[in-house]
């Protein structure tokens, strides 16, 4: 589900780069965002994103303080949707992937899902409409502590040579093929896992938000700058696209949030195997 | 004359092996569910893992598109 995304490389130093006319595409330093801080000794570390990050953290723990502030045995509105939500988490997520112990995970596993999705959301939320996850940093961070959960409970589970001989010696293996499986599959296990994890999310929300600037850079360019009248007039169709566009992202965002929390359970889940 | 990185055209070859890889593994979900509707929450389970696994080739083409 990755678009293609787009990008501006800088103009080779031979020939003389074209002049500065036309649309010029939206490309990844759209992406720097500017400070909002400058020059405070400890302010500065904040810019747009990273108070995104701290703004969903509270959002979802508010959620759940209020929904469960009050329990009760009929739920209110409020309670019903976090216990839903919980719910669809448990069973359709922890239960399936991690087996009998999936209880003890089920509390960041939603956490997780709730949280990412909160960021997800903000992409198209008006206002903020910039995407947290679209800094691969942020993404970076969620898969350092998925990663290190599942390689704790791991090796609290099967001791340090028993997990790794789960994870990269798979039973019923003739000698020859182990010589190149072994390999292929530790750094499957421990090094590719977390890089796809957060580059998979982080790719998704840059090429969907690079995706909505260009539509909306093209039809507003198309609709003031352009000389053509028969652009002018197919301007409402690159907002209408734009549009259209919105609502896939807002799919996409969701897919990603489930994605994530899914192949952290899985991957709990494999750590905590039995051997066959 | 055309300008840009001949990276990103590397990228876009690189997207048709999981492309396709994707497209077969929600093929064969339907399939499942067309069959066995009851069996829809396990196969989704199966489904989006086999997925997320073959579009991590596709992720690698990105990062390398952008790395070198």
């Amino acid at each position: 589900m990755i678009s293609s995304s787009w990008t501006q490389v800088p103009a080779p130093p031979g020939p003389p780069p074209m002049p500065a006319e036309g649309f010029k595409a939206p490309g990844v330093e759209d992406f720097n965002i500017p400070p909002i801080f400058e020059g405070i000794p400890v302010l500065e570390w904040f810019d747009k994103v990273s108070i995104q990050f701290i703004v969903a953290a509270i959002i979802v723990y508010l959620f759940y303080a209020l929904a469960t502030k009050n329990a009760k045995i009929i739920p209110g509105r409020l309670q019903f949707a976090a216990e839903k939500f919980q719910g669809l988490v448990r069973d359709q997520i922890a239960r399936d992937n991690i087996g009998p112990e999936f209880r003890r995970y089920v509390p960041y596993l939603v956490a997780l899902f709730a949280f990412i999705l909160v960021n997800n959301v903000f992409g198209i939320f008006p206002f903020i409409q910039f995407p947290s996850f679209s800094h691969p940093g942020m993404a970076y961070a969620l898969a350092i502590v998925t990663w290190l959960i599942y390689n704790y409970v791991g090796i609290r589970k099967q001791g340090f040579g028993g997990y790794i001989k789960l994870q990269t010696w798979p039973p019923g293996v003739p000698w020859a093929v182990r010589i190149v499986l072994t390999p292929i599959e530790f750094i499957s296990n421990f090094i590719l896992r977390p890089v796809t994890l957060s580059l998979r999310l982080f790719g998704n929300m840059l090429a969907g938000h690079l995706l909505l600037l260009v539509f909306i850079f093209g039809g507003e360019y198309m609709l003031t700058l352009a000389d053509s009248l028969v652009l002018n007039i197919l301007s409402p169709f690159a907002f209408l696209f734009a549009i259209v566009m919105t609502f896939f992202e807002a799919f996409i965002q969701v897919v990603q949030a489930y994605i994530f929390t899914i192949l952290t359970a899985s991957y709990i889940g494999a750590s905590l195997a039995d051997e066959h | 004359m055309v300008q840009g990185s001949l990276n990103m055209v590397g990228y876009g070859l690189s997207a048709v092996g999981p492309g396709i890889g994707v497209g077969i593994v929600f093929a064969a979900f339907i399939n499942g569910v067309a069959r066995q509707p009851e069996a829809r929450g396990q196969l989704q389970t199966i489904a989006f893992i086999g997925f997320a696994l073959s579009e991590a080739l596709a992720i690698i083409g990105l990062v390398l598109a952008f790395a070198i």
